[in-house]
């Protein structure tokens, strides 16, 4: 590794840099969450930011998280920006009514005169044996909820980005970080772009890959092989979802496939192909096709892990599969 | 029962309290409006589910009028009489309930959903607890904006058997959020008499758990419920952190229109019927030689015409146009 590359920030480092520079920015940008504070969060994402901002920006909550994601949207109506932390993923199981009913609802039930300008920070990533329960990738249930915008960063410029555009963004915005990436390393990008614009992360020809968040690496070491070759468009966002770049780059190929980490049974995957089928019926040269985990708990076995989750391998092979249907 | 308060004497101001006569017309409002609700919604002119609060206006009035107009308010599917004693415009809540365009809402909240942040009204909640937490964060919000601003959360006693009551409690006890938990105990959680839910049968007692101090007051004693709610709202606002007032009263009304009640004794609720906190409070003033008989007739007469008029121009007015459905489902 070349000493420029060793300097390049880290995903962790972009998300504790982005949350630092939206809380300079501006004064009413809260963090709230378990061990946030004093012990600067679980992965240290929030390390020095309760030595650079004090107790009252950087709020250690109890394991309440009902309680405190509650409160936290009750603040975001009242004033405040906050950057409240769901530890994990799986955790929105205890604290789905203030998501999904209090802020994804308020602002519409009351004709725009609330706003919940608030962001969910959590985290997800199967793939390090850590059990059914703290290994779900959960967008598309979030993506299902009127109200809510949901980012999946898949890069370090990504990580940066779009959670200091989530802060500055006036509604509810679910920002989820994938713990596989917290140690890659890459220079930021200069020029941002902004949320709900996909990004074609690998120029091809011969089949459009649409992914998000952690499957991102294994679409591009797919797409390295060259044959077939992959164009792969990484969504960032599934709210808003940028359909334009997945159809511009869908009639350019004729083919689709759809490849997320998370379940594939009714999963976000599914949105994408049915709005393919019906936008470019007559441009598709083969079936659209999907590659998710399947429909069973992440068990905790590294093996059995790592058999369900999509590789780079199994992405090649359903791609050069899709070459030969047409 | 009040748990003994840490922090010393009282706080408020006894000439400051709003006259009975201010409590009774607010109370009278109220009633006139609830009371023409269950009527309209009776006759299929209002859709929807409909909860009215009859039976229990001075706990309403009692904490509204102890509130400034930039104090937070969160309440519940129950929530009318709250909103009107914060001061929400009848007009905008009535044409709210018609689902009008004009309505506070544009015909999108509806009877469960009033709000209106002008006047601090966070918005009434269908989720049973759900005003709880939210309330916290305006807490939370005002003590760190460093603004005196008190937040004060609705619910009934169904409520407290959620978790959302016991974290919002103890967070806001830990963070010392100016937040007054107004209990609302109806004796009814929806059908359930809830009495056998719990083996607690004061809510106010579990307050001590979380380290906050609290009180039971008669919901149906305005003047009682005033001050207990200026005292606790006071507290508050003087950052002697949160505080649990217990409102014992009873919902005179099913739990939605239309519930035909077969859970509630016949006795029983004869026996709170001849405890009308505006029976109550009309007696005290005429007692007092604070007003006559007629004056007293003239206030509620008067709310009923208030009603009555927001009546009128909720029915002339046009249902929201097709494309509003479209809108605020985002701001940007």
């Amino acid at each position: 590794m070349s000493s420029t590359a060793e300097r390049a920030p880290r995903y962790i480092d972009a998300i504790n840099q982005a949350l630092a520079e939206a809380m300079a920015e501006d004064d009413t940008v809260v963090v709230i969450g378990i061990d946030v504070g004093a012990g600067e969060g679980i992965f240290r994402v929030t390390r020095g930011l309760f030595e650079r901002f004090g107790p009252e920006r950087v709020i250690d909550t109890p394991i309440s998280e009902m309680g405190y994601v509650g409160a936290a949207v009750g603040a975001a109506m009242t004033g405040l920006r906050p950057i409240v932390e769901i530890m994990f993923m799986d955790f929105l199981g205890v604290c789905l009514d203030p998501i999904m009913n209090q802020a994804a609802k308020l602002p519409y039930m009351t004709a725009g005169a609330l706003s919940v300008p608030i962001v969910f920070r959590t985290q997800t990533g199967a793939g390090r044996s850590a059990g059914a329960q703290h290994s779900q990738s959960l967008e598309a249930m979030l993506a299902h909820v009127p109200g809510l915008k949901v980012v999946m960063p898949a890069t370090v410029t990504d990580a940066h980005d779009l959670l200091l555009a989530a802060v500055r963004d006036p509604d509810p915005v679910v920002y989820v970080e994938n713990r596989r990436l917290y140690a890659t390393r890459a220079r930021l990008d200069r020029d941002p772009l902004p949320l709900g614009v996909a990004r074609v992360a690998a120029v091809g020809e011969d089949v459009t890959v649409v992914t998000w968040g952690q499957s991102l690496r294994e679409c591009l070491t797919a797409a390295e092989g060259g044959s077939p070759s992959l164009e792969v468009v990484d969504l960032r966002s599934l709210v808003p979802l940028d359909m334009e770049t997945v159809l511009a780059s869908v009639r350019k190929t004729g083919r689709l496939l759809v490849v997320h980490e998370a379940v594939q049974d009714f999963g976000a995957g599914a949105e994408i192909a049915a709005r393919v089928a019906d936008e470019l019926f007559d441009d598709l040269r083969a079936p659209v096709r999907r590659l998710g985990a399947p429909a069973v708990p992440m068990p905790f076995s590294p093996d059995l892990e790592r058999a369900l989750l999509p590789s780079a391998v199994a992405i090649a092979a359903v791609a050069e599969k899709l070459t030969r249907e047409s | 029962m009040s748990h003994p308060d840490p922090s010393g004497a009282p706080v408020v101001d006894p000439a400051a309290s709003a006259p009975l006569e201010s409590l009774f017309a607010s109370m009278a409002l109220i009633r006139a409006f609830e009371t023409r609700v269950a009527e309209l919604y009776r006759d299929g002119e209002i859709p929807g589910f409909v909860h009215t609060s009859l039976g229990q206006e001075a706990v309403a009035a009692g904490v509204g009028l102890a509130l400034r107009p930039d104090d937070y308010l969160a309440t519940t599917h129950r929530g009318h009489g709250h909103c009107l004693a914060k001061g929400v415009d009848v007009d905008g809540m009535m044409a709210e309930l018609f689902a009008k365009a004009t309505g506070l809402c544009r015909g999108k909240g509806g009877s469960m959903h009033v709000a209106d942040p002008r006047l601090g009204v966070l918005g009434a909640n269908a989720i049973v607890g759900a005003s709880m937490p939210l309330a916290v964060g305006a807490g939370l919000s005002s003590k760190l904006r460093r603004q005196d601003r008190v937040a004060v959360a609705f619910f009934g006693e169904g409520a407290v058997n959620q978790g959302m009551f016991h974290e919002a409690m103890n967070l806001a006890a830990i963070w010392d959020a100016p937040v007054v938990f107004v209990c609302e105990n109806n004796v009814y959680a929806e059908f359930t008499d809830s009495r056998t839910m719990s083996r607690v049968p004061r809510v106010a007692d579990r307050a001590a758990a979380y380290g906050i101090a609290a009180s039971t007051v008669d919901g149906n004693d305005v003047e009682a419920v005033h001050a207990a709610a200026q005292e606790a709202v006071e507290r508050c606002r003087v950052a002697r952190g949160p505080f649990l007032l217990e409102a014992e009263t009873y919902r005179s009304h099913g739990h939605y229109e239309g519930d035909a009640q077969p859970y509630k004794p016949a006795e029983e609720s004869d026996a709170w019927g001849a405890l009308d906190p505006l029976s109550i409070a009309e007696g005290r003033l005429l007692e007092r030689g604070a007003g006559s008989a007629q004056r007293l007739a003239a206030v509620r007469s008067r709310a009923r015409e208030r009603v009555e008029a927001a009546v009128e121009r909720a029915r002339a007015a046009p249902p929201p146009a097709p494309e509003e459905a479209y809108e605020h489902v985002f701001h940007g």
